[in-house]
């Protein structure tokens, strides 16, 4: 996972633009089962990775990860923010500068761990671990980035069907069948993002 | 958004109320004030960045920072949002914080009241913790 700071800089970039993007339907998915504020909040969080982009690509990988994580904790808030700020603050801090791919993948399992622990969810809870677990197991297999994306954002359909035990949605019970996850959404678009990334930038 | 009103006996353990709402955080603040005194450290974080309905960590580690007592911190939380950057807001103060910041399990109202006088009297974290968290059904 050599990823020099131009590298960086543009994921931030492209990462901050999907949300951008997606904003308002994000908010929308949010409106069905939560308040309705997942957009707003990731769009504020984008934006202040964004502002901090050419510092924090400046930074080797790990440290930059953690630098992002923190960025996230301090200006999404609810209950996005601290999930994505473990994220990738566990995953900067196990990952040594000169990892390799292998490595990474291992280190986004232990990442993905405390992310579970954080929001003391699991497997079909309706979250964004949805698309994390699956992501990981196509990284596993080495997949091609494009399988990865495609992955990704079935992941975040298949959430759909599912009945939320944690966070907001678990309020409504049955009633948040039907409607996709608003943090599962996110985590795919800014998956598939950056797996587009590499998709164009390193074929593998 | 955070407003503080610490006591006077930093000695005794702090108590944070953290709401989604910030009207809810700073009522319940001023009801363990009024029914407790000032024996306690007291504060309130309640609200997003923006003062909407919701939490953010900046404004939790503020109110942690406020009440802080050597005999260590209580939280009282409503939503699932306001656990989960609560623990994340005592982790970023370090470990040597974090390991006397506890986020109860209890109700927000009633576990601040009962916390706070139990903390009034000197009572340990613990001791204030299981008190507060009896409430719990």
């Amino acid at each position: 996972m050599q990823l020099d700071a131009e590298d960086i800089s543009a994921l931030i970039v492209l990462c901050r633009a999907e949300i951008d993007r997606h904003g308002e339907h994000l908010g929308l998915l949010d409106s069905a089962i939560g308040d309705g504020d997942h957009g707003t909040n990731m769009r504020r969080g984008l934006n202040a990775v964004f502002t901090e982009r050419e510092t924090i690509a400046a930074l080797p990988l790990p440290a930059a990860l953690e630098r992002i994580g923190l960025v996230l904790v301090m200006s999404i808030g609810g209950a996005a923010g601290p999930l994505y700020g473990t994220l990738l603050m566990e995953l900067g801090r196990g990952l040594a500068p000169d990892a390799n791919a292998a490595a990474f993948v291992a280190t986004l399992e232990q990442a993905i761990a405390a992310v579970a622990r954080r929001g003391r969810a699991g497997p079909g809870d309706k979250t964004l671990l949805d698309v994390l677990y699956p992501v990981q197991a196509a990284m596993l297999e080495r997949s091609a980035p494009e399988r990865i994306a495609d992955c990704a954002l079935s992941a975040a359909r298949s959430t759909e069907a599912m009945q939320a035990r944690r966070g907001r949605a678990a309020f409504l019970g049955a009633r948040s069948v039907g409607h996709e996850d608003p943090g599962a959404s996110s985590c795919a678009l800014l998956a598939a993002t950056i797996c587009g990334y590499f998709a164009e930038r390193r074929p593998s | 958004m955070s407003n503080s009103s610490a006591g006077q006996r930093q000695s005794n353990v702090g108590i944070v109320i953290v709401s989604h709402s910030p009207l809810v955080a700073r009522g319940a603040a001023d009801m363990v004030r009024q029914m407790v005194g000032d024996g306690v450290p007291l504060a309130w974080a309640g609200g997003n960045a923006e003062g909407g309905l919701g939490t953010h960590v900046a404004g939790i580690q503020a109110a942690i920072e406020t009440a802080w007592s050597e005999a260590g911190v209580a939280i009282f939380v409503d939503l699932g949002g306001a656990e989960t950057n609560s623990e994340m807001a005592a982790e970023l103060l370090g470990p040597a914080r974090a390991g006397r910041i506890v986020v109860c399990n209890a109700p927000l109202v009633e576990g601040a009241v009962v916390a706070a006088a139990e903390a009034s009297g000197g009572s340990s974290l613990a001791k204030v913790v299981a008190t507060a968290e009896e409430l719990s059904p």
